[in-house]
């Protein structure tokens, strides 16, 4: 019985438990910081632990994202993209319908009632492609926080739009012009930030990365997404769906619709990472678990793009919500045991899985779930018409107009 | 441990002569190889006590400009950690006295192999690490190790800390306790004296280690200033901004970088020395 007991114990039961109480998922995650953040970051967990256990707190949660954000967010059955496909039923997790125009809201939701908790007085974010950005900015001046938001030089002149609406929101806005000026740039630019205004400020993260307790603390606020996806298949269909579908930059809408899944060992999960011009392009690409190694950045240890010395690459995406160089150690983790599935899609499968589902649904959508588009055109036709397979919409593509439009020879 | 260690020796000799530490820090390969290591040559000459070698690193989340800039001078010049050790070595072929602490981050080190890099850092002739990211509640991962191998592992103490965290911070510090005078990044604001010896007097009375006081000192006056309140102190960012500004318009070394750098460090060291 005991030797039974042991080799049990073994053997992984859930996939849905962690991380530990140190903030692993096994090899991944952990609390990599300076000594400077480190009292800050075990307040936090405090401080996190104790509002999940207020049932006030989700209480307000629930209200702000039922009367606020706009959830639920519909599940679509995405009918054209089922017959033009001609496989499994395609249903669309419509996220981008939500308030500020992805699911990044329900994060900053979340994490805005938990700095109010804490007393802190400013707010401070980084963000890639500028959603984030904007829900933080949203969030602020809901509840009259003043919040500066870093973004990547080269992020501030491609998504031109959600600059303006943060500025218009009222956040402060600091292009960063270190290394690429982009999300990672930005993230080191937000962590000196802290590191230097400790005590007040709040530094909201915008993905399911970073020190411990972040990447659970994301991942819990965005799990809404998955746990909505069950009620409303089981309205829709009678069963749980059987294919799961999401873009990976650090992870966090993807973590947010797997999570509730992850022990229904029936559901086959994709995790779609930013290909670039491909995988065998050096540097050409933000695929960091297809294309990369473990090692340790921004506070947590996880898959990254690094050369042999252990110096972080840049990464490339069309999409600059995907061009992180690192992945939330959750995803990391979930790769390494095989539970989820993790493939990359290159930036021209992403375009022109964009105009596809622009042209068959009515839905232009952003070019980070347009990778996730591009996995579906490739899986749906493979798989069974009784599949029921679900997507992640994160994201509307009017930030990407621009972009696409330069990238298709389009005159605006 | 049970013999000293090369910092031990040197602290309790400063002790003796009631002379506070110069502690100085250089990014290994800034601008280049050869100047980076004609420094190095000549820093224990012009009156560097303890020298910190920071691995330059693409994303020093806890440097400022100066430091980051010297990072990716020393990265795009093609420093590495091999070349890294290497320099250490050569420096202790005719250096067996000044102690080496090598500064950085955890990933090129997680790379490399942490006991693979405990081992070979030892065998260069490194006496201890700094290593911003890697907190006691993960010793398990290098802090540990390197204690076994011989090598101090060097804390960072912050205004932060606070009563109940530092027993935690010092357990198992060794070599010396660096305490960062500002909540900030590296060539920030000068830290305020008074405030400063609170701390470094709190620090003090849970342990036998030596105090060294670093970020944000400048001048010969500021470290006269602080040294007062502890045993010493560092001074990284104004020495790696003498190099930055020593450079020619192409970003080479010229013959000012190496000159400019160890005029700072003796007119640092004069100061500390005239009580």
């Amino acid at each position: 019985m005991a030797s039974n007991e042991r080799t049990g114990a073994a053997k992984l039961n859930s996939f849905a438990g962690g991380p530990d109480d140190r903030g692993f998922f096994g090899l991944f995650g952990g609390r990599f910081v300076a000594e400077t953040l480190m009292p800050l970051i075990l307040d936090l967990d405090r401080a996190y632990t104790a509002a999940k256990a207020d049932p006030e707190f989700q209480k307000q949660i629930d209200f702000l994202g039922l009367h606020y954000a706009g959830r639920p967010s519909p599940l679509y059955h995405a009918e054209r993209m089922t017959a033009e496909l001609g496989g499994a039923k395609i249903y669309f997790k419509r996220d981008e319908l939500n308030h500020t125009g992805s699911h990044k809201i329900n994060n900053c939701i979340g994490q805005i009632l938990l700095a109010r908790r804490m007393g802190k007085t400013r707010i401070i974010a980084e963000t890639g492609a500028g959603q984030h950005g904007v829900a933080v900015a949203t969030v602020c001046a809901k509840y009259g926080i003043p919040c500066e938001i870093y973004m990547g030089a080269t992020d501030v002149e491609r998504q031109s739009p959600n600059v303006a609406r943060m500025k218009l929101l009222g956040a402060k806005l600091n292009p960063v012009t270190s290394g690429a000026g982009t999300l990672k740039d930005a993230m080191n630019e937000a962590l000196r930030d802290w590191v230097t205004n400790v005590r007040d400020t709040y530094y909201l993260i915008g993905t399911a990365a970073g020190p411990h307790p972040y990447p659970a603390m994301v991942r819990d606020f965005q799990s809404i997404i998955g746990q909505e996806v069950r009620t409303q298949m089981q309205e829709a269909e009678g069963r749980l769906p059987d294919t799961l579908v999401a873009c990976i930059g650090g992870g966090s809408n993807a973590i947010g619709l797997f999570h509730p899944f992850l022990d229904d060992s029936g559901v086959a999960i994709y995790g779609v990472e930013a290909g670039g011009h491909g995988l065998d392009v050096e540097n050409g690409h933000a695929a960091s678990m297809t294309g990369g190694s473990p090692g340790v950045l921004h506070g947590n240890r996880t898959y990254l793009l690094q050369d042999g010395d252990g110096q972080i690459l840049e990464g490339h995406s069309i999409s600059a919500g995907l061009d992180y160089p690192g992945v939330g150690p959750e995803h990391s983790w979930l790769k390494d045991t095989g539970r989820v599935s993790y493939v990359a899609i290159t930036d021209k499968e992403a375009l022109e899985a964009l105009q596809v589902c622009t042209r068959l649904e009515g839905i232009i959508p952003a070019l980070e779930p347009s990778h996730a588009l591009a996995q579906v055109i490739k899986l749906a036709p493979t798989l069974p018409k009784d599949n029921l397979l679900v997507m992640n919409l994160c994201g509307r593509g009017d930030k990407d107009l621009f972009t696409v439009a330069k990238h298709l020879g389009m005159k605006i | 441990m049970t013999t000293p260690s090369r910092l031990d020796i040197r602290f309790a000799n400063l002790a003796k002569q009631k002379r506070k530490a110069l502690v100085t820090f250089i990014t290994a390969g800034d601008p280049d190889l050869e100047t980076s290591a004609a420094i190095l040559a000549g820093l224990a000459e012009a009156g560097a006590d303890v020298i910190e070698l920071g691995m330059p690193f693409s994303d020093p989340m806890a440097d400022g400009p100066s430091i980051q800039a010297s990072s990716q001078r020393a990265l795009k010049a093609g420093q590495t950690l091999v070349k890294t050790l290497a320099m250490v070595k050569t420096f202790r072929a005719s250096d067996a006295e000044t102690p080496i602490v090598l500064m950085g981050y955890y990933n090129p080190i997680y790379v490399y192999g942490p006991e693979r890099f405990i081992a070979d850092a030892k065998a260069a002739g490194v006496d201890g690490l700094i290593v911003v990211d890697v907190p006691p509640e993960a010793d398990d991962e290098l802090c540990i190790p390197a204690l076994k191998a011989g090598l101090n592992f060097i804390r960072l103490a912050t205004p932060t800390t606070g009563k109940e965290r530092l027993p935690a911070v010092l357990q198992n510090t060794s070599g010396f306790v660096y305490y960062v005078s500002i909540t900030g990044i590296t060539g920030a604001a000068a830290p305020v004296v008074n405030d400063v010896q609170e701390r470094v007097a709190a620090i003090k009375a849970q342990t036998p280690l030596p105090v060294v006081v670093g970020f944000g000192i400048r001048s010969g006056e500021q470290a006269k200033a602080l040294s007062a309140v502890g045993d010493g102190v560092v001074v990284g960012s104004a020495l790696v901004s003498k190099i930055e500004k020593s450079l020619g318009s192409k970003g080479e070394a010229t013959p000012a970088t190496t000159r400019e750098v160890l005029s700072l460090v003796k007119e640092l060291s004069s100061a500390l020395s005239n009580g």
